[in-house]
């Protein structure tokens, strides 16, 4: 392919994106909001298992962004949707640099369970204390003023789609480009021998630690996109199943990419929509199903099938 | 031959009241649709499914057959959707969204746990969907917000908690020490706040003795039983359900908690055979535990005989008390549809029905409903408690001294919020 045509496929794929809330139906838009919002989320997941770290914690920051916006709602009557986004990106960032401080030590399932537990230990807190987190029954999220920008309320779902599309493209890129930087390719040394990498007068630990903030931060806005998507939050979104489900959709898609949680993550909001519909009984079980037929004919995730129309196609 | 006179009857018989619903059945009114498609949103699976969602959607499921057989709504058949309320709040947006959006349903019928309430409620105004909440219980959706398309056709908790505390002083007024062990999530510190609330207002010199709150679905409470046996309060009061009541229950039986103090549940959140005698009991609203007007309404005998027919019954006739509340839901869409049709001589719009179902009165197997306060969206029923005892009769566990309180005694009037009626000491109550 020619290099001045190469951008052409993104163009169209972008112009598509940005005119779906005039196509549409707003059942579908909504689902793309949330798919798109969790997939950052699922980006974090994807960050840490380059560098062969499994999390089963990372929802820990997903509802540390949530409640940290929800909790500006009820408490400093915050009703600007930027500045509601700053608060969980602020606390994403400020709760995983300072637990970081003491998980970045660890490797393998001992980092995983930290980091399980720490979540669990936010799920506790959410929960007991009732008069100002609302314990299982949640916290509201009014709907959101962008007043920057002065849309009209009516066009809430369509600006919240939106938002979530440059947003999330922006912090996309950015950790597109951290991917393809140096620092971003220590994480794939430390996948491979984090001894070597410390022979190479490379600090290990600011490298994981960098990558365990960002992952922080990124999970953070997810959760406060979800939040203001959804109208609603509860406790549920600190509980480890939400945690196993970042990596049941980091999997799904593949960590091949940027790209792969973005589709990962439609797939997964697509097929358990659908499972319900189908079978409102089983739904857990197809959902199961598809996981394990991804495992055993896709262990790439789904995204390798992009890798392998390429090399079929052939350079 | 028996069998040929036995399809004969049947036959017979169907052709009967096939006659006879083509007799019932009016022309519909202008502009109606073919089918008039209605959601039904229940725990399908996980923990809530067993005392309240299964119950709950076969209720549905029996009482939509039931109107269907008499001629639908307004003429117009109904179609059931029926979906699962299991998974965090976002995916039970999503679906919710769906059932709106892609499904186009007339009306959303269910959901059982308060925080799915609450995330539902505004999403229903935003796409103008006719909800009918079924069974959730949390004061807080009309009292922290206005929701023109969303309604709740059963009472909320606060029945639950301070129908307990009168009934209580009913049976044992020298009462003089409480506790309380309740599950550690909204539901039970919302019951645990009504109760020794309405306590202070009703008995002032009570004293409590201690609160326990162990996580839902613990499975163990000894270290609780012990602590219950050593501080021996008069009452110990608890929320409990499913099978965290069913174990506790055991638990406190084998331990002697339940001769040392009285058992309190305000709430029958599962099959009382396995809840032992001499606990005292509620129903959030007439049901399960039928005052005797409720009793003697027609549509509360045909309801049994219709869940009895198709799923089958204990033989106390024990159904939980989700599923009464869905019934209710699907009488109130019913009635003000068709209230709505007779106002409008046409099909009404999502509006037109609305107007129609608040404020309104109607009849259901749990007896008369009234929607009554929170704008006229929101359900006051009478509080009944009872004792349960074995019958050796039919050797099953049974309601007795069964007391209701009425409607008035027990919720709020409209417009004033629950806990600030209760420490105002339940001005306007009549009793």
């Amino acid at each position: 392919m020619g290099g001045s045509l190469r951008f052409i496929p993104f163009l169209l794929l972008g112009l598509a994106l940005i005119t779906a809330p005039f196509v549409l139906s707003g059942w579908v838009l909504f689902l793309l909001t949330v798919a798109g919002a969790k997939a950052l989320a699922v980006l974090g997941v994807v960050l840490l298992l380059r560098a062969k770290l499994l999390t089963f914690g990372h929802a820990l920051y997903y509802a540390a962004g949530a409640y940290a916006a929800g909790l500006g709602v009820k408490y400093l009557g915050l009703h600007n949707g930027f500045a509601l986004i700053g608060l969980a990106f602020v606390a994403g960032l400020g709760v995983s640099a300072l637990l970081g401080l003491l998980v970045i030590r660890y490797r393998g399932v001992y980092f995983a369970l930290l980091n399980l537990a720490f979540s669990m230990v936010l799920y506790g807190i959410l929960l007991k204390f009732y008069s100002v987190t609302g314990g299982t029954d949640g916290l509201a999220f009014p709907a959101p003023t962008f007043g920057l920008i002065g849309l009209s309320e009516a066009s809430l779902r369509a600006q919240l789609y939106e938002l979530t599309l440059f947003l999330g493209s922006l912090l996309f890129y950015l950790t597109y480009r951290f991917f393809a930087s140096p620092a971003g390719y220590v994480l794939f040394a430390i996948r491979d021998n984090e001894v070597r990498v410390a022979y190479m007068g490379i600090s290990v630990n600011a490298a994981v630690y960098l990558g365990y903030i960002i992952a922080g931060g990124l999970a953070g806005v997810a959760g406060v996109l979800v939040g203001l998507s959804v109208g609603h939050i509860t406790p549920d979104l600190a509980f480890w199943s939400q945690s196993g489900e970042f990596v049941f959709v980091a999997i799904l898609g593949g960590v091949g990419s940027v790209f792969a949680p973005v589709v990962g993550s439609i797939l997964f909001e697509f097929v358990r929509n659908y499972a319900f519909e189908l079978s409102p009984y089983t739904w857990q079980m197809t959902l199961g199903a598809a996981l394990l037929l991804i495992i055993f004919f896709l262990p790439g995730g789904v995204w390798s099938l992009v890798g392998l129309a390429r090399t079929r196609s052939g350079p | 031959m028996n069998r040929y006179r036995k399809v004969l009857a049947g036959l017979l018989a169907a052709a009967g009241l096939s006659l006879f619903v083509a007799t019932a059945k009016a022309d519909p009114p202008a502009g109606a649709p073919a089918s008039l498609k209605i959601a039904v949103v229940a725990f399908l699976s996980g923990p809530a499914s067993g005392p309240f969602g299964i119950p709950a959607r076969n209720a549905a499921d029996v009482w939509i057959e039931k109107i269907n057989r008499e001629g639908g709504i307004g003429g117009i058949k109904v179609i059931p959707v029926f979906t699962d309320e299991a998974g965090p709040a976002d995916k039970v947006v999503t679906e919710f969204r769906r059932l709106a959006l892609e499904e186009k349903v007339a009306a959303v019928v269910g959901y059982i746990s308060s925080a799915n309430c609450l995330a539902v409620a505004p999403v229903a105004d935003e796409l103008k969907e006719l909800t009918v909440f079924g069974d959730c219980g949390t004061a807080r959706v009309f009292e922290e917000g206005k929701h023109a398309y969303v309604f709740r056709t059963n009472a909320h908790t606060v029945i639950d908690s301070l129908g307990a505390a009168r009934y209580l002083l009913a049976m044992k007024p020298d009462v003089k020490t409480i506790a309380g062990i309740n599950q550690d999530y909204a539901w039970g510190r919302d019951s645990w706040e009504i109760f020794q609330r309405s306590m202070r207002q009703l008995k002032p010199g009570v004293q409590v003795v201690d609160v326990l709150w162990p996580k839902i679905f613990a499975g163990d409470y000894s270290t609780e039983i012990s602590k219950l046996l050593v501080e021996k309060p008069d009452v110990v009061f608890t929320s409990f359900w499913g099978s965290d009541l069913v174990t506790f229950s055991r638990q406190a039986k084998a331990r002697g908690l339940v001769e040392q103090s009285i058992v309190l549940v305000n709430n029958t959140g599962s099959d009382i055979k396995d809840i032992p005698a001499t606990v005292l009991i509620g129903s959030r609203g007439p049901g399960p535990i039928a005052p005797p007007d409720v009793e003697k309404d027609p549509l509360h005998q045909e309801f049994i005989q219709l869940y009895k027919a198709k799923y089958g019954l204990a033989p106390n006739n024990y159904i939980a008390h989700g599923a009464y509340h869905f019934t209710q839901a699907l009488q109130g869409l019913k009635v003000a549809y068709e209230s709505a049709i007779k106002k409008a001589g046409r099909w009404p719009t999502t509006e037109e029905v609305a107007a129609a179902l608040a404020y309104s009165t109607f009849d259901s197997p749990a007896g008369i409903i009234q929607m009554a306060i929170g704008n006229g969206h929101q359900a006051i029923e009478p509080a009944p408690f009872a004792v349960i005892k074995q019958d050796p009769a039919i050797g099953a566990h049974v309601f007795t001294e069964i007391r209701s309180f009425p409607a008035a005694c027990v919720n709020p009037p409209d417009g004033m919020k629950s806990l600030d009626w209760i420490d105002r000491g339940f001005p306007g109550a009549k009793c």
